[in-house]
């Protein structure tokens, strides 16, 4: 055993890289339950990919045949409805993961210097996630796929001079059609598989470089004993991959109760709407994007008219004024005001439904600058002042409303729940630079704590 | 941490009080697909009476059969009339143009049919069906307005009138009237028809028979996996302080 | 990683839970393997098939599809019978020997149930192009006088007799298949179904 081990170390670094990234990688001893969602998420990617491919053996891209191959895999492919069940469920299961993992780095200033572009990276990688599960799901070619596609890729018509052919270069047609369908499919099988597992890579070789974050947001690396290994670190291998084993367990379990007792969770992750083919004639009742798309769509919706006027105008006349006091250099604060006055001018001129797209797309854009808003000198929320902890409460609340409206009618308390949510979403981010320059923080401690 | 947890769940709970909604009503199907010969006896009805107009195609005669407990040979003799072979797929006697052009929409195929709708609705629409003499078919329905399905188990269920009364200048629902009974009284109809939406629950989702069982096994296995793995970790870090 | 110095109760954990591990990877597995079989779409599109052989004339060869390949039916006359005996020289496996070729049924002179009617699947052994009927003895099939009557592949030149059986010295290496089949009565045949058992 030692000699093949030693035969295969002469000629590719095994060793060097077992040692470097699992059994002499010293991560922080204090992760808590947040820390689970990265490994997590890994898993789920590797279960899509598996479960995608068998069920690629089977599913047909044509308009003709789509439909009937899901059935087809349902009920005429041994095993293939758990197949089926173990992906869609998959993919709700990865935006839940997703979703905590990125909340973990809210918590924990995970994204503060110097692991700004772990978290670039990262936002890429969910951006990569939500085009893969938009076109997978008009894979099954139902009728909430069909018209949820319609609807969404006919957002870029608003773009101005370029938006009409974009949306037919995208669609490769007038319409979401068979052209549309089978491209989707292609890439909907090309990106998680070759572009995701790429971006992951580079996400944990930056992580790695720079070393894990932890709830404290204390820096290990500070601290080292004589043989240069940080105090406050453990081997990644074997106490996390052993404790991490117990995290899989754990999420086994609750995703097998889901899949086996209840894979459409009452219309959350399988539309009853769905279970129709796809009939350009008839629109479904309510179109909605399933939930983890919820919050965005109900920001894209919650931009009329009416809004921006009356509320994005003096939201951002405010938000502009704020940034011109705040900024010291005379370059800076002509930016601001050429840019403001620009905003400003754009509210007036420029239809709503642009500006729906606009600040859909600014939702996600603004997660990339997360780095450079917070200016706290403290990473965890453990040693944040009051100002931050609301600010991410009502985001948290926020995002969690827009996302249940989002699956409601845009008209009435709901639309007005939307407006809100997208007023306190944006909130968050924009005023950080403030509300965490002005915060007062507590002291953060020499060395990991075990709270 | 506590602290903006029960904050964040003061916020949300008042939420829950939109979850409430109205819808119209509907009436309750008890449906068990452990029942087998619930199951059998909506499969009969499905075949002698749905199967005219509307397929069921992604269904095929043999995996029915298999999944009900009815051989091949029974399969053949009893439910085998719009196919050749028991492996075909169910689909209907009336050829799909012809349906559109004599009912002016092509019946639906009905395979998903129960999940699509609830079952609650079907069995409601089931028996809903009353004479409206102002329809093309002769017939209206209370669940579904105007369609242009005729009432075709009218002779079990018989011909009943809708009574509405006038409610601040609404016509509004008020009671249906037996005017001609069927060949079954309305107990025994409403139990044929919880058969035929008993089975069309199992149509749409055959997996049902097997998932539940196999998830058992699943959870216990992993619960006795979680239990291992949890005491290797806690072994593994005694080592850590 | 070393495992000397590790307490028996840590080996003894790692040992369960790995085991367990495995257990649950191979059940986990089973499905994604299990979806790869033949699904019922294709078993019953490789269903049984049905033949009325009440119009086949004698000397007359029906061709119908059973999994997607051709089948031959051949009413053969006494006068063809009468060559099977005769060629056995040109032969390379007369008595059926291979026996993955036939059913045990079929491992007779003619290679069928009843002698009268033939039924082999029509794709040649050698590299699976599907034969020529050529089932005029002599002259008149263009094979040389001494021709029995049979098959012949214009691929790459393999011949059969009017039982199937393969000739010597041509690229195929064995007899044509003979299908498992049976009779329903005289008129019908079910191609795909053993005599005994069900479904092949």
């Amino acid at each position: 055993m030692q000699k093949l081990l030693a035969w295969i170390d002469d000629r590719f670094p095994l060793t060097k890289v077992w040692e470097e990234h699992l059994s002499k990688y010293y991560a922080p001893k204090n992760f808590n339950f947040w820390y689970y969602f990265g490994s997590l998420a890994m898993l789920v990617l590797v279960m899509q990919i598996l479960t995608g491919l068998f069920l690629a053996m089977h599913y047909k891209p044509d308009t003709e045949l789509a439909f009937g191959s899901v059935e087809y895999i349902m009920r005429d492919v041994d095993w293939g409805w758990l197949l089926r069940y173990l992906h869609s469920t998959g993919a709700s299961f990865f935006f839940i993961v997703v979703y905590f993992h990125m909340f973990r780095g809210l918590l924990y200033g995970s994204y503060q210097k110097p692991r700004e572009l772990i978290w670039i990276i990262g936002v890429v990688i969910f951006i990569a996630l939500m085009a893969t599960a938009f076109m997978g799901y008009l894979l099954p070619w139902g009728n909430m796929s069909y018209w949820g596609a319609q609807v969404i890729i006919s957002l870029f018509d608003a773009i101005p001079w370029i938006g009409q052919s974009l949306s037919e270069w995208i669609r490769g047609d007038f319409v979401v059609s068979d052209a549309t369908l089978n491209r989707f499919f292609a890439l909907h099988f090309f990106v998680p598989t070759l572009i995701l597992p790429a971006l992951v890579f580079v996400h944990i070789v930056a992580l790695h470089k720079v070393g894990s974050n932890n709830p404290d947001g204390v820096e290990i690396k500070k601290k080292k004993d004589a043989e240069g290994r940080p105090l406050d670190g453990i081997p990644f291998h074997p106490y996390y991959t052993v404790k991490d084993i117990v995290g899989v367990a754990v999420f086994l379990i609750i995703f097998s109760a889901v899949v086996f007792f209840g894979p459409e969770l009452g219309g959350w992750f399988l539309e009853h709407d769905n279970f129709v083919p796809a009939n350009i004639l008839h629109t479904p009742p309510e179109i909605k994007p399933l939930w983890y798309f919820t919050p965005f769509y109900s920001i894209l919706r919650a931009t009329t008219s009416d809004m921006v006027t009356w509320v994005l105008t003096p939201y951002f006349a405010v938000l502009g004024l704020l940034a011109l006091f705040s900024v010291r250099q005379f370059l800076t604060k002509a930016i601001v005001l050429i840019a403001t006055v620009a905003i400003l001018i754009g509210f007036f001129t420029l239809e709503a439904k642009l500006w729906g797209v606009v600040l859909m797309g600014m939702s996600l854009m603004l997660f990339f600058f997360l780095p450079w808003l917070d200016r706290s000198p403290v990473k965890s929320i453990r040693y944040r002042g009051w100002m931050y902890k609301l600010a991410l409460v009502i985001f948290v609340v926020s995002f969690i409303a827009l996302g249940y409206v989002g699956t409601k009618p845009a008209s009435g308390l709901y639309k007005f729940i939307a407006q809100v949510g997208t007023i306190l979403y944006f909130a968050f981010f924009l005023f950080m630079p403030w509300y965490t320059t002005y915060d007062k923080t507590k002291p953060v401690p020499e060395r990991v704590t075990w709270k | 941490m506590k602290k903006i947890l029960l904050a964040f769940l003061f916020v949300v709970a008042p939420l829950a009080a939109f979850a409430a909604e109205e819808g119209a009503k509907l009436d309750h199907v008890n449906i068990d697909l452990n029942d087998r010969p619930s199951l059998q006896r909506g499969a009969r009805i499905f075949v002698n009476y749905c199967l005219s107009c509307h397929s069921a195609s992604y269904m095929r005669y043999n995996r029915m059969g298999h999944d009900l407990g009815i051989s091949d040979e029974l399969v053949k003799e009893n439910l085998l009339f719009a196919a050749d072979k028991v492996g075909d797929p169910m689909t209907a006697v009336m050829p799909a143009d012809d349906a559109k052009a004599w009912f002016g929409v092509a019946p639906p195929d009905l395979t998903d049919e129960a999940r699509y709708r609830d079952p609650d609705w079907i069995y409601t629409y089931l028996r809903s069906f009353y004479r409206d003499p102002k329809s093309v078919s002769g017939w209206n329905n209370l669940a579904f307005p105007h369609v242009a399905m005729p009432n075709v188990l009218y002779e079990w269920q018989g011909e009943q009138r809708a009574v509405f009364k006038n409610e601040n200048g609404e016509e509004v629902f008020e009671r249906f009237e037996l005017d001609k009974p069927g060949t079954m009284s309305p107990k025994d109809y409403d139990k044929a028809m919880r058969d035929l939406v008993n089975f069309m629950v199992y149509l749409a989702e055959p997996a049902k028979l097997v998932r539940y069982r196999i998830g058992v096994y699943v959870l216990i296995f992993l619960a006795v996996f979680t239990l291992f793995a949890y005491l290797l970790k806690k072994e593994y870090w005694k080592d850590i302080h | 990683m070393s495992e000397e110095g590790m307490n028996p109760r840590r080996r003894r954990l790692l040992v369960i839970t790995s085991g367990l591990g495995v257990v649950g990877t191979a059940f986990a597995i089973t499905p994604f393997v299990l979806s790869m079989l033949p699904s019922a779409r294709a078993k019953a599109a490789g269903a049984p098939v049905e033949v009325d052989i009440s119009k086949v004339e004698p000397g007359q060869l029906l061709t119908v599809a059973w999994r997607g390949q051709p089948v031959w039916i051949l009413r053969r006359t006494p006068a063809m019978l009468d060559e099977l005996k005769k060629d056995e020289n040109l032969l390379a496996d007369p008595n059926s020997t291979v026996t993955s070729q036939q059913p045990a049924y079929a491992k007779n002179l003619g290679r069928s149930i009843k002698p009268e009617y033939l039924v082999l699947i029509g794709i040649c052994t050698h590299l699976g192009c599907s034969p020529l009927p050529r089932l005029v003895p002599g002259a008149p099939s263009g094979l040389g006088d001494n021709w029995p009557g049979g098959f012949f592949c214009p691929c790459h030149g393999s011949k059969f007799d009017l039982a199937g059986r393969v000739f010597k010295n041509v690229p195929a290496p064995i007899n044509l298949k003979v299908p498992p089949y049976k009779y329903l009565s005289d008129t019908r045949i079910i191609i795909g179904v053993d005599q005994k058992e069900g479904a092949a």
